[in-house]
C-alpha cells in the first residue's frame, strides 16, 4: 500500500497528464461522432454573449449586402404571389388557425465555420424561441444545415460543410436522389453520393431537397451540378455539386419547423 | 497575488478573446489560421508548479475548443505541449536551462525562433491530427501542418518582438 502511495506521489505529474489527455481523446472523440458532442459547445451562456456582443459591431459591415440580398428575396417573393393571380398583398386574407404543414423562424448567424472538416454554425435563436434539435435551417437561396444542439439562448447548427452531415437530396427533374457529404476541399462544393446510375444527368442541372425526412420540405434549393462520374462500381453516381449559397458568407437564415413531424414519426414506429 | 502573477493572468484572457474574436476568422487563403494564443504556454514561468501548469493549459485549450465548437483537439494539443515543454526548452537552451538562468522575456533570436518552431510544430501536428482523425487524409493532415506552422510561426514570432517587456 505505501508503494503504491509512493508511486502516485512519485508519478503526480505524468498521472496528471495521462489523465487530461485521455479527456481530451474523449471530448475529441465524441466530437467526431453525431449528435454526441454535448458538453464541448458554444452554446453556452457565456461564449454565446461573446459572440453576441462581437456580432453587434462588426453587423454593420454587412449591412449593404444583406440589404441588397433581402431585397433580391423580396422581389423573388412578390414575382412568385402575382404569378398566382394575387394582385396585391394585402388583399391576401391568410388563415392562421389552419394548419401550416411548416413553420419558418428567422435568425441570424453569430459564428460561422467553413475552414475545418467539422464545421458548426451557432445562431442567436434557442429553446426559447423554440428551436429545437433536428430542425433545417436554410436561407433565402438554399439549405445551410440542421440544428444540432441548443440552449435557453442559443442553438447549433451542423452546416452541411461537416464529415458528419449526411442530408437527403435529389435532382429536381426526376425522382432519383442520393445523400449530400461534404470532402472537406472546397466550401461551396459538397458531393451527391449514391445517385443510381440509371439517373440523366446534366452539368447545370438543379439539385434540391426532396422531402424524404421530416426536416426539410421538398423543393429547398442546394445547387447545381458541376461535374459528375460514376464511382468504381460502375453502379452510382459521384457529383459535385456547387451551392447556390455562399457559405463563407451568411448572415440570416430561416429555421423550418415541421408542424407534422411528430405525426410522421409515429406513424414510420408503427411497422416497428 | 504579485505583479507577475496579474500579467500571466491578464495575458491569458487577451489571449483567447484575441484568438476566438479575431483570429479564428482569418482564413488566409482559405483555410489558414494561426493560433497565437499558445504564447501564453511559451511564455509561462519556468518554475511553475508542474501539475498547475498542465491543468492550466489544458483549460486553456478546453477554452478554445468550446468557442471553435472543436471537441478536445486544442485542450490535446496544449496540454502535449505543456508537458514536453521541458524537453523543448532543454533542446534549445542546453545548460543555461539547466541552471534556471533563462529568462524567457530576454533571449536571443535565434534560440527564440528554434523554441517557438519547436513548439508550434508539435502543437499543430497533435492538433490537426485530431481535429481530422483520418489517416486516409495524411497528406492533407500534413498540409495543413505545414502552413499553419509556418503562418503561427511568424505571427508569434512577430509578436514576442513586438511585445517584449522592456523592464527585465
Amino acid at each position: 500500500m505505501q508503494q503504491i502511495i509512493n508511486f502516485l506521489i512519485r508519478n503526480k505529474h505524468s498521472l496528471l497528464f495521462l489523465l487530461l489527455l485521455f479527456v481530451s481523446i474523449i471530448f475529441t472523440i465524441q466530437s467526431h461522432s453525431y449528435h454526441k458532442s454535448k458538453f464541448v459547445s458554444s452554446t453556452n451562456f457565456i461564449s454565446g454573449r461573446i459572440y453576441r456582443w462581437q456580432h453587434s459591431v462588426s453587423d454593420y459591415f454587412n449591412l449593404k449586402s444583406e440589404n441588397k440580398r433581402l431585397l433580391e428575396e423580396n422581389e423573388r417573393l412578390h414575382n412568385i404571389v402575382s404569378a398566382m393571380g394575387v394582385d396585391s398583398i394585402s388583399a391576401t386574407y391568410v388563415d392562421t388557425t389552419f394548419a401550416k404543414p411548416f413553420s419558418y423562424t428567422k435568425a441570424r448567424i453569430l459564428k460561422n465555420d467553413y475552414s475545418k472538416i467539422d464545421n458548426y454554425i451557432l445562431i442567436n435563436k434557442g429553446e426559447k424561441d423554440s428551436i429545437f434539435p433536428d430542425m433545417g435551417i436554410i436561407t433565402d437561396k438554399g439549405i445551410i444545415g440542421i440544428v444540432e444542439n441548443t440552449s435557453k439562448n442559443y442553438s447549433r447548427v451542423i452546416s452541411i460543410l461537416n464529415s458528419n452531415s449526411r442530408i437527403n437530396a435529389g435532382l429536381k427533374k426526376s425522382n432519383q436522389y442520393g445523400s449530400l457529404i461534404w470532402n472537406g476541399k472546397d466550401p461551396n462544393i459538397v458531393q451527391l453520393e449514391t445517385v443510381p446510375r440509371q439517373a440523366i444527368l446534366k452539368e447545370g442541372d438543379t439539385i434540391i431537397t426532396h422531402g424524404r425526412s421530416t426536416i426539410f420540405p421538398r423543393g429547398i434549393g442546394i445547387g447545381t451540378i458541376l461535374n459528375y462520374k460514376l464511382d468504381q462500381n460502375k453502379s452510382y453516381y459521384l457529383i459535385d455539386v456547387k451551392l447556390f449559397n455562399d457559405m463563407t458568407d451568411i448572415g440570416f437564415v430561416y429555421a423550418i419547423k415541421n408542424n407534422n413531424a411528430e405525426e410522421i414519426k409515429s406513424l414510420e414506429n408503427l411497422d416497428l | 497575488m504579485n505583479r507577475d502573477t496579474l500579467i500571466h493572468i491578464g495575458r491569458f484572457i487577451i489571449l483567447i478573446l484575441v484568438q476566438v474574436l479575431v483570429l479564428n476568422h482569418i482564413n488566409f487563403l482559405g483555410d489558414l489560421n494561426p493560433y497565437i494564443y499558445i504564447i501564453f504556454i511559451l511564455l509561462a514561468p519556468i518554475n511553475i508548479n508542474k501539475s498547475l501548469f498542465l491543468l492550466i493549459s489544458f483549460i486553456l485549450g478546453l477554452i478554445i475548443d468550446i468557442f471553435g465548437d472543436s471537441g478536445g483537439v486544442h485542450a490535446a494539443a496544449c496540454l502535449i505541449i505543456a508537458f514536453f515543454r521541458p524537453v523543448a526548452l532543454r533542446t534549445v537552451f542546453g545548460l543555461s536551462y539547466e541552471f534556471q538562468t533563462v529568462k524567457l522575456s530576454n533571449i536571443a533570436f535565434g534560440e527564440k525562433l528554434a523554441y517557438v518552431t519547436l513548439m508550434v510544430l508539435t502543437h499543430h501536428i497533435v492538433l490537426f491530427s485530431l481535429e481530422i482523425f483520418n489517416f486516409s487524409h495524411i497528406l492533407l493532415i500534413a498540409k495543413k501542418t505545414l502552413f499553419s506552422s509556418l503562418f503561427t510561426i511568424v505571427i508569434t514570432t512577430l509578436v514576442l518582438i513586438l511585445f517584449r517587456r522592456s523592464d527585465s
